[in-house]
């Protein structure tokens, strides 16, 4: 068992772009034994993924790669094309983070795993097809004879990544690599998938290389540990060895990088800012011409109140209707029932009457790749709002006003004349901020702003959001599906399901004592640590 | 907090070193907003960008220097339009007699002749490129923003202008109005933009769902902002590439309205029409083949290297 199956020697990786050679991986060096799970883990940017595709073979022409990828000691950076091929599938497969598109979705997922058996096995016609049924029935597809002849697209993200969970294991490999294998998934799928991982790692006696952002989900799953920053190894060990003593600071700031601390309650007298009665939002999917309109009800009749200095925290999976819910509520969806926002019914106003009350409700959305224009300057994208609601300030005043919202965000006011391509993420979610807060909004909807970051970045976001709700006196309307930030920053939890309110109550009995099994299922799922570890 | 003692965001961009435990020192604010770097507008900022680009700058050169020769040069040349040269008929290029080029089988200068054919075939791809490209923009935006039924009708009415005989509305524009030049311009214009309109909308489409567009609506921001300030800029790569493709096609179709006598007539002429009328002479005189056909050939070849280097420059990831 202590023998080596993957040893990865001063492995580094160059790719050589048209603007000079960048380095991603440097030296990096860790070993596999067989059996045994080892986590790589690292920022974005860090090299993790880098390095497990070179160990697959997989990467760009560009790339020059150089030490040495040892498997069973074999260096797989000196075999044939064609060795390398029957490698691949056969003795390492990997699965990726991404399970809506690395299906095929013209193929049904019966023949894409068949695919492999054929390739490797030489499994052909019935056997083939009984061997695909064997391997949906051991990564849990309910019903695999039905499924056996679905289309990708009638699965959920979750039966997706055991479909590729299926494909991989099906050359009964020797190392499967896993890419940030739950990172798209809710958190209690991800608790199931690593479950299967575990169950099938025990019964194959198969090494997994786990790569992941997430630590939460390493100290529950790995036994070993890599940990990357800037394409090097900077600590590495046993996960437990690692977990408690920590040696490296890098190590140490990303263990530490947990949302911590509590929201000061609002004061109880505080008036109520926004109120939803029965709030319903539904989007036709197929429209007729005679005859009735078909539904679906992404929001099916929610009450809900915030008052002026709180924040409430929406808490629920994907599909549970909460980001439809903050729309509505801020009027960018259409909606029934009835929103108030300070005593004024807003529920029937059309666009020009919404526009004087646009700067005082604000949104900051979750990608912060895709909230921001790219073709224009950073400057331009804040000052947005103030053409529309301070048509009187001139260009001056203007700029002006950018850069105090900049400095308020914690950025460098003189890179305002930069596009948002240059930024990373975290520095674009503040951006996304700044444009929010220039227009002194007394409510904020917040969705998903801290998902799309790193956890390090996260923690920052989360500080500065928290010191401008103080600072500003502002209410937030939380939108996330991450509990530990919701903790961090609520007073009020509201926990959605199918478009309805499963759980209401304040975030300290939510996170104590859970009603709801459902609720309880999540809170288990998201392996909240304690935070006095 | 305070904005003093905050220190800057340590999320630098990938590869800059994380920060220490310890706050940054914070960069001195700027005393004054003259003091922050000049902003640069997207205009300039794509000036500078191309400008780095030899082939685009090489071709922009080149179709200035054609549509200069082609404007300037028919006053400089000795020979006119249609005047005969009785002692030339279909020669060959030569110094002797100031026919740098030959002339045609009537004894007219080539080069005069291809110098003013330029003037119309250019302009005819300027016009009607240019009306394509405003028709295009605005009603494929349009459609693709506001969506559903008023979509549907915009966009039946372009499958409806498709369905009609080209021809047929050249010859009826031609009955009702005459023959002209500018019903040339006019009828190819009305055509080539129901393409653009195509692109632009299924642009429009995908972009309209981005968040940025969202956030845009959350700031309040009029409908007809978000058209020009964040769609339009945003679908312009496509939009450039396809006016490249255009420019040629237009030319090519004013060629094949004048051959079928309904463009242009004599003794005014166009690339178009020398190429067709140098296609019979090709055994017997290639040079009324070849000299039209390199100067189409040129300014295609440049335009296609501008537009390339176009798209490049006016998009701010490129850099």
């Amino acid at each position: 068992m202590t023998q080596s199956l993957l040893e990865i020697d001063k492995l580094s990786v160059t790719f050589q772009l048209p603007n000079g050679p960048v380095t991603a991986v440097k030296d990096v060096s860790f070993s596999i034994a067989e059996g045994e799970t080892l986590a790589l883990v690292g920022e974005s940017g860090s090299g993790k993924s880098v390095t497990s595709t070179a160990a697959m073979r997989l990467l760009p022409e560009l790339a020059e790669t150089t030490g040495a990828i040892r498997f069973n000691g074999e260096n797989l950076l000196e075999v044939t094309p064609k060795r390398m091929r029957r490698v691949r599938g056969n003795d390492i497969s990997m699965i990726f983070q991404e399970p809506m598109t690395s299906l095929n979705p013209l193929h049904r997922i019966g023949r894409q795993i068949g695919e492999v058996l054929i390739r490797h096995k030489q499994l052909k016609g019935k056997a083939n097809r009984q061997r695909v049924l064997e391997l949906l029935n051991q990564v849990g597809i309910p019903e695999p004879e039905r499924r056996i002849d679905s289309y990708p697209y009638e699965l959920s993200g979750g039966q997706r990544q055991r479909v590729m969970i299926a494909m991989a294991l099906a050359g009964e490999p020797k190392l499967l690599i896993a890419d940030e294998p739950t990172t798209a998934l809710d958190v209690t799928v991800q608790a199931q998938i690593l479950e299967l991982l575990k169950s099938l790692q025990a019964k194959y006696g198969m090494a997994i290389l786990f790569i992941t952002h997430d630590l939460s989900i390493v100290r529950h799953f790995a036994d070993h540990v890599a940990v990357m920053r800037y394409g090097e190894v900077v600590e590495s060990g046993r996960t437990l060895d690692v977990f408690d003593n920590p040696q490296h600071d890098y190590t140490r700031m990303l263990l530490d990088a947990i949302p911590r601390g509590r929201k000061e309650p609002a004061p109880a007298d505080s008036p109520v800012l926004l109120s939803g009665q029965d709030v319903k939002v539904r989007f036709a999917l197929k429209k007729r011409l005679f005859g009735k309109n078909e539904y679906f009800e992404a929001v099916r009749g929610i009450d809900l109140s915030i008052r002026r200095g709180q924040t409430l925290g929406i808490v629920g999976e994907s599909g549970s209707g909460k980001s439809t819910l903050g729309r509505a509520l801020l009027r960018l969806l259409k909606s029934e029932g009835e929103i108030r926002f300070e005593e004024a019914d807003i529920s029937g106003l059309d666009k020009s009457g919404m526009r004087p009350l646009r700067s005082r409700l604000q949104v900051v959305f979750q990608d912060p790749f895709g909230s921001l224009s790219p073709r224009m300057t950073v400057g331009d994208i804040i000052s947005e709002g103030l053409k529309v609601h301070h048509p009187e300030l001139n260009r001056r005043q203007r700029e002006a006003e950018v850069i105090a919202a900049l400095e308020e965000v914690a950025l460098d006011p003189s890179m305002r004349n930069r596009y948002p391509h240059e930024f990373s993420g975290g520095q674009r979610q503040r951006i996304a901020i700044a444009r929010a807060l220039i227009l002194k909004p007394e409510l904020l909807l917040l969705d998903e702003p801290t998902s799309a970051l790193d956890r390090s970045v996260q923690v920052r976001v989360i500080d500065l959001l928290r010191d401008l709700q103080k600072k500003h006196g502002l209410t937030y309307l939380f939108i996330s599906h991450d509990l530990s930030v919701v903790r961090a920053l609520s007073d009020d939890v509201l926990v959605m399901k199918e478009g309805r309110v499963i759980e209401q109550g304040s975030t300290e009995m939510i996170f104590s004592q859970p009603k709801e099994a459902y609720t309880q299922a999540l809170l288990k799922a998201a392996f909240l640590e304690s935070e006095a570890a | 907090m305070t904005t003093e003692s905050t220190p800057y965001s340590g999320e630098q961009t990938h590869g800059a070193p994380l920060p220490a435990g310890g706050p940054n020192p914070p960069k001195a604010p700027d005393p004054a907003i003259e003091g922050a770097p000049a902003g640069e507008s997207l205009a300039k900022d794509a000036w500078r960008r191309l400008s780095q680009n030899r082939a685009a700058m090489l071709s922009l050169g080149l179709l200035i220097a054609i549509i200069v020769v082609c404007i300037v040069g028919p006053w400089l040349l000795p020979w006119g339009l249609a005047e005969v040269d009785w002692n030339a008929f279909g020669t060959g290029p030569t110094l002797e007699n100031a026919h740098y080029l030959g002339t045609d089988a009537n004894g007219r200068d080539l080069l005069t002749r291809v110098l003013y054919g330029g003037r119309v075939s250019l302009s005819v791809a300027l016009v009607a490129s240019f009306v394509s490209l405003v028709i295009g923009v605005l009603y494929g935006a349009i459609s693709g923003y506001l969506g559903g039924r008023v979509d549907n009708y915009m966009m039946r009415f372009v499958d409806i202008m498709y369905s009609l005989p080209f021809m047929f509305l050249v010859i009826l524009l031609m009955v009702v109005f005459g023959r002209n030049i500018f019903l040339i311009y006019a009828a190819i214009g009305a055509v080539e933009w129901l393409d653009m309109a195509r692109i632009v909308r299924g642009q429009t489409l995908a972009l309209k769902r981005r968040e940025f567009i969202e956030a845009a609506h959350a700031l309040g921001v009029r409908d007809t902002k978000i058209v020009t300030r964040h769609l339009i800029p945003n679908a312009i790569g496509p939009v450039i590439i396809y006016v490249t493709l255009t420019v040629p096609k237009v030319i090519l179709l004013e060629s094949f309205l004048s051959f079928l006598g309904l463009g242009v007539q004599e003794p005014l002429t166009s690339w178009g029409v020398l190429i067709s009328e140098g296609v019979d002479m090709m055994e017997s005189a290639p040079w009324m083949l070849l000299v039209p056909s390199i100067f189409l050939a040129l300014t295609l070849f440049c335009l296609n290297f501008l537009g390339d280097g176009l798209r490049d420059a006016l998009d701010p990831r490129t850099r």
